[in-house]
């Protein structure tokens, strides 16, 4: 089927302040997307922007899709903008998915902000595991998809950092806590993670020091996203590598997660 | 005019013939594989693959593009596979198709220059040579090869006596006048020249005050430099008698009549692949109606056609 089609807007519905949830209908038949995959999608038809935009798959529909973002620049903006009717270039589902067969006793899934959007599509996945989520936001306003994630039937562990719902502190304050307190409960399970990278680069140092494996959705910007352009690389103890296209699900201790560390905490940690 | 014609699209570049003149600009086709799936890869002139080195390089550390206004500033480093792996792992492929491969390759010395192009010539399925002088993301002391006529001269002669296949010279926009280096490639003995590379540019993030890619600056391609790419081809057109491969931000088949018009003979797709993976199969597509509509027989017949 063919990765390359075009998409009517079906509904772009405001959740709360710069966060949107995007009901898009293919014009034609279009492949299954895996938790974890994501779509490039033109916001507009002109030359400013430039590019497409990388976006993970929320929800799959059937044959519709949705896609959960964040307002976070000038292409996010123009998306919000776009009204029921409007025609988009989309190309996916790309990259790799979370991989599943790895985790033999069970998955764990942690969310930091807008990472809820592909974390979500994996709960929806597992929901008959009715697996555990650690879901960190700033504030109570910006936890999303509760409703969602109770119907679905997930143990959502939530936290916020001024402390509006759920414990106050970051996922891993919650994560260190839940271990001390009842080490059995992570023991032996895998992370299914996505949220800003110092948040990925603590759970990162959380996994190694308890020997527990992880796997993260990774963001960086792209061109192209089907591999070509190099521009969208991360660093990992394999060499540089596609966030596109080995990615965007890598090994939480095969990343090196160097830029979560110097860069400034303007996101959730 | 005789609507009914089929125009017709060829052109000659050195010892090349191509059935339409759009080509992908290097860097932005890969090695041609990904965009198997997206569009029928002989229905383009050539495919220009990423620059290739002796040895494989890593490139640049992330973040390595941002996006601009009409365009993106890009600084991947020459990122490649090495010249051994692109004929063991991608070549087979290529040669699968009609459409002729053209290898896009650089050194970091005149003698690297010369051992790449041995390298390559005379490898099957390898159909031409392009050597990137003209990398803006290079260390400094490299940008000599692109941007000093005499540097220019030599490294082209050396690889110039290093193979027979179509060498094409791809020029720096990053000089105070382009025709001194296209006369120094053309005396040198390229086949042509690919006008222009990227332009340098540099993107400031005014919150952490910090440059928005990590090699600090990098190269401008797309829409944005459309304008200064034709006004270099044409100023090289004027200079030289080889052929011009005109790129720089082409998206539609204007943006290409366009540069042949400016003394084009060919064009290149780089940037409007990212856009779509489709835009250089709609462009040469759009060529060829372009041609019905004004009732040009041939592509050649317009190139260089604008009357100032």
């Amino acid at each position: 089927m063919d990765r390359l089609f075009t998409v009517s807007v079906t509904e772009n519905r405001q959740l709360i302040e710069n966060h949107f949830l995007l009901t898009l209908h293919p014009r034609k038949k279009i492949r299954r997307p895996e938790p974890g995959t994501f779509f490039m999608l033109s916001v507009d038809s002109g030359l400013d922007p430039l590019l497409k935009r990388p976006l993970s798959v929320h929800r799959w529909l059937g044959s519709d899709f949705q896609l959960l973002y964040r307002v976070a620049g000038k292409g996010t903006a123009i998306l919000s903008r776009r009204k029921p009717g409007d025609i988009l270039e989309v190309i996916g589902p790309l990259g790799n998915g979370f991989p599943l067969k790895q985790s033999p006793k069970g998955a764990v899934l942690v969310a930091g902000g807008i990472g809820i959007a592909p974390v979500f599509a994996l709960a929806e996945k597992l929901s008959s595991q009715r697996p555990l989520l650690f879901y960190g936001a700033r504030t109570k306003q910006e936890v999303l998809c509760l409703d969602g994630l109770k119907r679905l039937g997930v143990q959502a562990v939530i936290s916020t950092d001024d402390g509006s719902l759920g414990t106050k502190g970051s996922v891993i304050n919650v994560l260190t806590q839940v271990a001390s307190e009842n080490p059995d409960m992570l023991r032996g399970q895998t992370f299914y993670a996505c949220g800003p990278e110092p948040m990925l680069t603590a759970l990162s140092g959380f996994a190694v020091q308890r020997g527990m494996k992880g796997y993260a959705a990774l963001e960086e910007r792209m061109a192209c996203g089907i591999g070509t352009c190099l521009g969208c690389v991360v660093n990992t103890t394999g060499g540089y590598k596609r966030v596109c296209k080995e990615g965007p699900v890598f090994a939480l201790d095969e990343v090196i997660w160097e830029r979560g560390k110097s860069q400034e905490l303007g996101g959730r940690q | 005019m005789n609507m009914n014609i089929t125009p017709d699209l060829s052109v000659t570049i050195g010892r090349l013939t191509l059935k339409n003149p759009v080509m992908t600009a290097s860097g932005t086709f890969g090695y041609g594989d990904e965009y198997a799936e997206f569009i029928d890869l002989n229905s383009i002139g050539a495919i220009v693959v990423k620059g290739l080195s002796l040895t494989p390089k890593a490139g640049n550390p992330p973040p390595r593009i941002i996006e601009t206004p009409s365009g993106m500033l890009n600084a991947i480093g020459l990122q490649n596979i090495g010249i051994d792996a692109f004929v063991r792992e991608k070549l087979p492929f290529l040669k699968t198709i009609k459409t002729p491969v053209i290898v896009n390759f650089f050194g970091d010395s005149i003698e690297e220059y010369v051992q790449a192009a041995e390298r390559l010539s005379g490898v099957s399925g390898i159909h031409a040579l392009e050597m990137n002088i003209s990398c803006p993301n290079k260390q400094a002391g490299w940008s000599i090869f692109g941007t000093d006529p005499d540097v220019t001269f030599n490294v082209v002669s050396e690889v110039r006596k290093a193979t027979d296949m179509t060498l094409i010279v791809k020029l720096s926009p990053n000089v105070t006048d382009i025709s001194l280096m296209a006369r120094a490639a053309e005396a040198a003995g390229a086949d042509a020249l690919s006008v222009i590379n990227t332009l340098t540019g540099m993107a400031v993030d005014i919150r952490t005050r910090r440059p928005k890619l990590a090699n600090i600056t990098g190269g401008l391609s797309g829409p944005a430099i459309r304008p200064v790419a034709v006004r270099m081809v044409w100023e090289c057109y004027r200079a030289v008698r080889i052929p011009i491969i005109g790129m720089g931000g082409i998206t539609t088949a204007e943006d290409a009549i366009e540069f042949i018009l400016a003394g084009a003979s060919a064009v290149a797709v780089g940037t409007g692949n990212f856009i779509s993976p489709v835009t250089a199969a709609t462009v040469a597509e759009g060529i060829g109606a372009f041609m019905k509509d004004e009732g040009i027989g041939s592509i050649t017949e317009i190139k260089g056609g604008i009357q100032c």
